[in-house]
This record gives structure tokens, C-alpha cells and sequence, in this order.
């Protein structure tokens, strides 16, 4: 009874629904990087990798010029010079890309705190490093509630929604699109009819590096204002969930990870109101795997997801 | 280089520039010489066909020649100009098209997109409006009738080749090169894709055929290119040359194009199939009702094109998918219920369709893949533990037996040749003394010596007593092979005969469903069409493509 009345009131805070947004944000760049990658035919689980490195360099950047442009590009670019990497090992070399995504993490954990060492070592991450801005709406943020929830969010909030109908026009609308999904379903015949495979690839695998490396600036300079060892704890592995929990599809994929945002923003809300708020937090990802064992249907990855591709084989 | 032999070079007046020229071709790998020195020369407006065992190099003159793969020496002209082709792109803008024997399509997509793709009409945005109407235009012109909106998958294999027709001539190509078309048609089929070519060919395109059925090519070509063991072994005019000539210039010696076969000494009922029914992979009903018997003596053949039930045929008997609804005795014993070791050591044997997954295990030595399925019984096995001497000893008797080449019964299977694989499978499964097999396309992309072999084996074997289901999509098969023949077409047995009195004409008809398939463009259509698109044509990547020229 009082039970269902804490809920109630939990539900009826704006703070509940504004938090969903904002934890969805870098889940949703990181995912959308991932639907790119996986469509042209690479798997990617280095989207933690990508999202920690630029969750650091943003923070060193941002520590050192105080220009928050600079910052934010430099995370991004971080992010896709890691994902480069993975581009080589896994296009190129034909590395095993679950091996080289996992490798990419590793590296990116080793390094952001070897260096976070090396630069931050006794102090921490100073905390006068400039933040992404907000974005205030004028008349709708005095409307009640809804002004609460959307008047007044983070720039990168809003570049992530804005990327979901984007990516999604890029894959299905754009000629480019029709060939990267051909290149992941069947790179082959994309290969026969004069399109490079390989630089197909590398671009959807650079672009999600980017999106990933996004993610990560707003995590470490609008939502925690520092650099801590592995600060993205999973953020892109959940993000990959949430891929292939929308079927490897933008607006699917949009809305796994509301669904994940959701969660997390309802476990913090119920923090000291007695409720047991971890279980709670962790039903989204139940209803993930409850999801993914059938009642949604199957999901199935691009056919070529994956196979590296060999020229003339 | 000295091993170049130019061959007969029919009698075409040297005056005429080739369309095409390649010359002195050579590619290896490793140290396979895949293709030495070879040349090969056609004519503008000829069908010339490229004849040759697996092995040959036909298919590696027709990837280098489509950029696929580089060669190490050699060069290629076009009317007579030397052209440089590093990878499909070129070899597009040189006006070459080639229709792959595995069909390059992307199941998931459209007719339209596929038949567009690299070549998209609009600008950043794919006018998709424009692919439609451009892919609709291009197929009623040359009467290849298709959906543009259709999904790829949905379609019949037959329709899926027109798609891929449409791709090389929505490009504009000249020169059309078609690598094994019938492998996956109907007897009708084939007609129709002959009465196709001759159609392009009279309205200005020049078709090169790779096949290995020789009917085929006395049917449609003009000249003929021979390839033995990566080398020419002669042009041959096809007006003035004969299938065993042409057999003898393949594979190096004469060769017996017709098997051989007494007449058939029925015994008792081996296998039953009473209204079986199963689902495909995708849960979808495959086979709806099967009714069918084997006696001892007898090889039924199952005549059908690929998709109709023919693999779940097969792995329904094999045990190897489950049965919704019916019954399979074996020698009188219902076994619809029994796992796949039960059956085979109830007599059941079994060649599957795809050897590389069902047939070997490929790293494994010959003399491993020689006792699977029996690697746990005596006398293989003792105590739980291998016995070297007797899997040896099987091995010997095998490889001798079967000629399986090289003798060495630790040589990976992965590093024999097609034929000496599925002559590992073949030994394997008749060694135990079988008293039921199940055969599925047990010829598929073996040469002409090694399907020979494998043809009188399982004569042999019938001749002995054995009961063979024979399932095949190759008719020439069907028909020199089997004692019976049944007719498969969407899951259904639609009709068995004897196949003394079995007419191929009726059999192909009933293979695709009993009505003649939409309906065929005349040839004259089709040279027209060729005609009008003309040179620039659909090539365009701009904006909107042609319109509707």
C-alpha cells in the first residue's frame, strides 16, 4: 500500500524521466556506432574501448586548453583512431573481431590508466575542466513538468536523438546505405559490382569509433565533470545489448536503450526509499534476456557479420 | 611456356578483330599452376563455350577476366585494344558481365536495389522511384519479366539468374559471361535461357559459356575452348565436332558418356515412405506427404529442382530431421523415431548433398574419415580405445579399392581434390555393406572421370543387391542412373515411372510445377531490345539514369 504509493510518486518525478534521457544519451551514440559497424559486416564489442578513451582524452584535452571544441573533437577522434585499429585488425588482417573488439577494450582500460597515472596521478582530474553546455528551451522549459523533464538538457542529449533518425535515413535512404547493408549481407556480390568492401568497412567502423568516442566525452565531462579509472563500467557492452535487442536497426536499437536509461535513471531515483533499488535497477536487462530468448522473435544479425572478407578469394 | 599448344583454330577469317582477346594467361597458387598460358579468343556476336573438368581452369580464366584475381601473366584485349583490369570496376567500364555460377545476390533486398546497386540512380539519397521504373523498363524490354519490388529470397532460382541478367545488362555490358546458368534450372529452363542468349547475341552481345554438359554446347555455341589441367587442349568448331570428341579433348582419353547398366533384379521392399512430412529449416513445411518405396536392386532417382524438398528428403531417411507427421520403415522396420546411428547400423547409408558439412571432417586424415560413424565399434574400437591396426588396415583396403589419390591415408581429406573427397565419402558409407542408401547429388562438381567412378560404383552396388534412393537436380543423371524415377516439386511426389519409358520432356515439365512458366520471349524480342539499349545505355551513374530511352 505504501509501497505502490513511493512508486507513484517516483514515477510522477520529472527528475525520473529526465535521468532516462540523460543515460540513454551515450548508450544511444555508442549503439548507433554499433549498428553502423555490424551492418557493413563488423562486429563490434570495442564500443566500451572507444567510449573509455574518450571519456579520458576529452578530460586531458579539456584540462589542458580549457576549450571545451577542442575537447570534444578530440574525443571523438580518439574514438576513431581506436576504432581504426580495430578497422586493421579485423578488415585487413582478418583478425577473429570478437578477439580484436575484446583486445581494443583491454587496451583502452590499460591506457586510459596508465596515463590517467601518469598525468593525474595525485591529484584527479582537475575539476575546473569546461562542461558540454546544456540547452535551455526558452518557453518549454516553464512549462511544469515537461520543462523538468526536456527544457533544459545537455547538448549531446539532443545530438543523440537527433543521430537516431539520421542513422537510420543514412542506412536505409542514402545510396551509400543501400551499400553498406549489401556489403554486410553479402560482400561478395557488392565486391562484384565494383564497390570496395574494405573501404566500406573501414568507414562504418570509424564512424562507430567517432559515435563511441562522443558517448564518452559526455560521460566524463557533462555527467561525472572527471576522469576515474574505467569510468564507463559497462556503458558499452550495454550499448551492445541494446543493438541487438533493437535488431540491428537505429530506431530499435534508440529504444533498447531508453528502455536501459530507464532503468538506470529508476534505480537512482528509488535509492533511500526503501525499495531493494539494485533488483529493480536490473530489470530492464532481464527483460533483455527474456526479450532476446524469443518473444520479440529472433534476431538476426547481417548475414556477413563478422566473416572477414577476402578479395579474390 | 613451351607447353602451349594453340589448338585447331577453327576457320574464322583472321581479318575480323576479336571482340575478345586473352593471351598467354598464367596464374598459380602455391604450386598449382591453376592456369598456364592459356589463350583464349572470341568473336563480337559469338556464343563460344569454355569446356573443361573441374580443375581445368575455367573458372579462374573467368575471374581474372573479371579483375577477381590477378593474373601473373598474360594479357587481355577488347576489339583489339590491350585493357588493364585490376578489379571488377574495370573490368564493368570495359563492358564485360558476368553472371556467377553461385548467384551475387543479396537475399534481404530488392530485385530493384540489387539489380542497381553500385550504380544507383539519385544523388545522396537513393531515388528509389527511378530504380524501380529504370529495372521495370530493362526487364519488360528484354521480356525478362521480374518484380522489381520483390525480395530476392522470395524468388525461384530461375527468376533469381533473370536478376542477375538484369544487373550485367543494366550496366550495359557487351560482352556476357555466364559461369554454369543450368546448374539450378529445369530442362525448360535452359530452353528458355538458350532462346535468351541467341536473342542478345542477334541484337549485338557477345556471350562466353562456362559449362561442363556437353549437350549444351553442341545446342548453343559456335566455337568451343577446351581447358585440360590449366592448359588449352584446343578450339573446336562446334558445327564440326561431336560430344566424344570434345569428352576426349577434356579429360585426355576416351571417355564413357553413357553408363553402362543391365537390367535391374528387383528383391524385397527395402525402404518406405509413408506420408512423411517435415518442416525446413525455417519451420516452414517442406516436404507435404511423401510417399515412396526402394526395393533391393533398385535405384529410384528423385528428379526436382533444388528447394523442393530434396535435402529434407534426404535428412528425414538419414534421421538426421525430424518427421512431423508419416512413417519410414526400413527393411520392413518402422525407424521414423530412431536416432541416425540406430539406422545406419540397421543397414542405412548415407551420401550427403554437401560433403565439406555433412560428409567429412576436413582436418581429419583420410583413414579417420574412412571409419566415421563406426569409430566406436569393433573393430575400430576396443575397450573404449582405438585399434590402430584395423582402422589402418581399412584404410588400406579402401584407398586401394577406390583409387583415392594421393595413397596416404594421413593426408588431411581438406587437401584432397572434390573427387577424392567424395570418393573417401562414397567408400565409407558402402564399407559397412549397406542394404539401404540414401545418395544425394553424389556427382556434384566432380569431373567427368571421377563421376564416371562413382556412377558405376553405385551400379556395381545395385547390381549387388543394394536399394539406392538416387536424388539429383542433374537430369542426365536421373535418367542413365535410375531404374525408377519420381518427381519431385514443392515437397510433393508427383508422379513415378519406370524410367525405360520415362520421357524428359514430360519430366522436366513436371519438375516445375506442370505448367510452362510465364511466358517466353522470342528471340527477336530479345535482339531487339539488345539493340536499342546501344552502347551508353543504362550505364549512367547520374542522377536519374536514362530516363526512358
Amino acid at each position: 500500500m505504501d509501497a505502490i504509493g513511493t512508486l507513484v510518486s517516483i514515477f510522477a518525478r520529472p527528475d525520473l524521466w529526465a535521468g532516462t534521457l540523460r543515460f540513454a544519451a551515450p548508450l544511444t551514440l555508442a549503439a548507433l556506432g554499433g549498428v553502423i559497424s555490424e551492418r557493413s559486416g563488423v562486429v563490434n564489442i570495442a564500443m566500451e574501448g572507444m567510449m573509455l578513451v574518450g571519456a579520458f582524452f576529452s578530460v586531458l584535452v579539456a584540462a589542458a586548453t580549457h576549450d571545451i571544441v577542442l575537447a570534444t573533437l578530440s574525443s571523438v577522434l580518439c574514438g576513431g583512431l581506436i576504432a581504426a585499429v580495430h578497422g586493421v585488425a579485423s578488415i585487413h588482417l582478418r583478425a577473429n573481431q570478437i578477439v580484436s573488439g575484446m583486445a581494443i577494450n583491454l587496451l583502452a582500460l590499460g591506457l586510459t590508466s596508465f596515463l590517467m597515472f601518469r598525468f593525474f596521478a595525485t591529484t584527479g582530474t582537475p575539476s575546473d575542466i569546461p562542461a558540454l553546455p546544456d540547452v535551455k528551451i526558452p518557453v518549454i522549459y516553464d512549462i511544469p513538468f515537461v520543462g523538468a523533464v526536456i527544457g533544459d538538457q545537455n547538448l549531446v542529449v539532443w545530438l543523440s536523438i537527433l543521430a537516431v533518425p539520421l542513422a537510420w535515413w543514412f542506412l536505409f535512404r542514402t545510396r551509400l546505405g543501400l551499400r553498406i547493408r549489401a556489403v554486410g549481407e553479402h560482400p561478395r556480390a557488392a565486391d562484384t559490382l565494383g564497390i570496395s568492401v574494405y573501404r566500406i568497412r573501414y568507414l562504418c567502423v570509424i564512424l562507430s569509433g567517432l559515435l563511441s568516442g562522443l558517448g564518452g566525452a559526455y560521460l566524463s565531462l557533462s555527467v561525472a565533470h572527471s576522469f576515474s579509472d574505467n569510468m564507463t563500467s559497462g556503458a558499452g557492452f550495454i550499448a551492445l545489448a541494446a543493438m541487438i535487442f533493437g535488431k540491428w536497426n537505429p530506431i530499435g536499437a534508440f529504444l533498447a536503450c531508453l528502455l536501459f536509461g530507464f532503468g538506470q535513471s529508476l534505480g537512482i531515483n528509488l535509492q533511500g526509499t526503501g525499495f531493494p533499488d539494485q533488483l529493480v535497477a536490473a530489470t530492464p536487462y532481464v527483460l533483455t534476456v527474456v526479450a532476446l530468448a524469443g518473444f520479440v522473435g529472433r534476431a538476426v544479425a547481417p548475414a556477413a557479420d563478422g566473416v572477414p572478407y577476402e578479395v579474390g578469394e | 611456356m613451351t607447353a602451349v599448344a594453340p589448338g585447331p583454330r577453327g576457320r574464322l577469317d583472321g581479318a575480323a578483330t576479336p571482340h575478345l582477346e586473352m593471351r598467354g594467361i598464367t596464374k598459380a597458387f602455391g604450386s598449382l599452376l591453376a592456369n598456364d598460358h592459356v589463350n583464349l579468343e572470341v568473336q563480337d556476336r559469338e556464343i563460344h563455350a569454355v569446356v573443361g573438368e573441374n580443375g581445368a581452369g575455367k573458372t579462374t580464366l573467368m575471374n581474372i577476366l573479371y579483375g577477381l584475381i590477378h593474373p601473373d601473366e598474360g594479357e587481355i584485349l577488347i576489339d583489339g585494344q590491350p585493357v588493364r583490369i585490376r578489379g571488377p570496376r574495370d573490368a564493368i567500364a570495359a563492358g564485360i558481365g558476368m553472371v556467377h555460377q553461385h548467384f551475387q545476390l543479396v537475399p534481404v533486398m530488392s530485385v530493384a536495389e540489387n539489380v542497381v546497386l553500385g550504380q544507383e540512380p539519385g544523388g545522396i539519397v537513393l531515388d528509389r522511384a527511378a530504380a524501380v521504373r529504370q529495372v521495370r523498363d530493362l526487364s519488360e524490354r528484354f521480356g525478362l519479366i521480374v518484380d522489381p519490388t520483390a525480395r530476392v529470397e522470395t524468388l525461384p532460382v530461375g527468376i533469381q539468374q533473370r536478376v542477375e541478367l538484369l544487373k550485367i545488362l543494366y550496366r550495359g555490358s557487351r560482352l556476357l559471361v555466364f559461369d554454369e546458368p543450368t546448374a539450378v534450372l529445369t530442362p525448360q529452363e535452359t530452353d528458355e535461357l538458350f532462346e535468351i542468349l541467341r536473342g542478345l547475341v542477334a541484337g549485338g552481345k557477345t556471350v562466353i559459356l562456362i559449362t561442363h554438359k556437353l549437350n549444351e554446347v553442341m545446342a548453343i555455341s559456335e566455337r568451343v575452348t577446351v581447358l585440360r589441367q590449366g592448359r588449352n587442349a584446343g578450339v573446336l568448331e562446334t558445327a564440326r565436332t561431336s560430344p566424344p570428341e570434345i569428352a576426349r579433348a577434356m579429360v585426355g582419353r576416351e571417355v564413357l558418356l553413357r553408363v553402362e547398366r543391365d537390367e535391374a533384379h528387383l528383391g524385397e521392399e527395402r525402404l518406405r515412405l509413408e506420408g512423411v512430412t517435415a518442416d525446413s529449416d525455417r519451420g516452414l513445411p517442406a516436404l507435404a506427404g511423401i510417399d515412396l518405396a526402394v526395393r533391393a536392386g533398385e535405384i529410384v532417382g528423385i528428379a526436382g529442382v533444388s528447394g523442393n524438398g530434396q535435402l529434407e528428403l534426404a535428412e528425414v531417411i538419414a534421421g538426421l530431421r525430424p518427421i512431423t507427421a508419416g512413417h519410414i520403415y526400413l527393411q520392413g522396420k518402422e525407424v521414423g523415431a530412431q536416432p541416425a546411428a540406430e539406422r545406419r547400423a540397421n543397414g542405412l547409408a548415407y551420401i550427403p548433398e554437401d560433403r565439406h558439412a555433412r560428409g567429412l571432417v576436413l582436418p581429419f586424415e583420410i583413414k579417420d574419415n574412412l571409419i566415421l560413424g563406426s569409430q566406436s565399434r569393433p573393430p575400430f574400437a576396443v575397450r573404449g580405445q582405438r585399434n590402430s591396426a584395423a582402422i589402418d588396415q581399412r584404410a588400406e583396403d579402401l584407398i586401394h579399392q577406390f583409387d583415392i589419390r594421393p595413397p596416404n591415408p594421413e593426408a588431411p581429406v581438406s587437401s584432397l581434390s572434390g573427387g577424392n573427397q567424395q570418393k573417401v565419402v562414397v567408400a565409407r558409407e558402402l564399407a559397412e555393406d549397406p542394404k539401404v542408401m540414401v545418395a544425394a547429388e553424389p556427382t556434384r562438381g566432380l569431373d567427368v572421370g571421377a563421376t564416371e567412378f562413382i556412377h558405376q560404383e553405385l551400379i556395381r552396388k545395385r547390381d549387388e543387391g543394394l536399394a539406392i534412393l538416387l536424388i539429383s537436380s542433374e537430369l542426365d543423371e536421373i535418367f542413365s542412373l535410375s531404374d525408377t524415377i519420381a518427381v519431385i516439386y514443392q515437397g510433393r511426389i508427383v508422379e513415378v515411372m519406370p524410367s525405360a519409358t520415362a520421357d524428359r520432356e514430360r519430366v522436366g515439365l513436371l519438375m516445375a510445377g506442370g505448367t510452362v512458366e510465364s511466358a517466353v520471349p522470342t528471340a527477336a524480342q530479345i535482339a531487339e531490345a539488345a539493340a536499342t539499349l546501344g552502347s551508353p545505355g543504362v550505364t549512367g551513374d547520374g542522377p536519374h539514369g536514362e530516363g526512358g530511352a
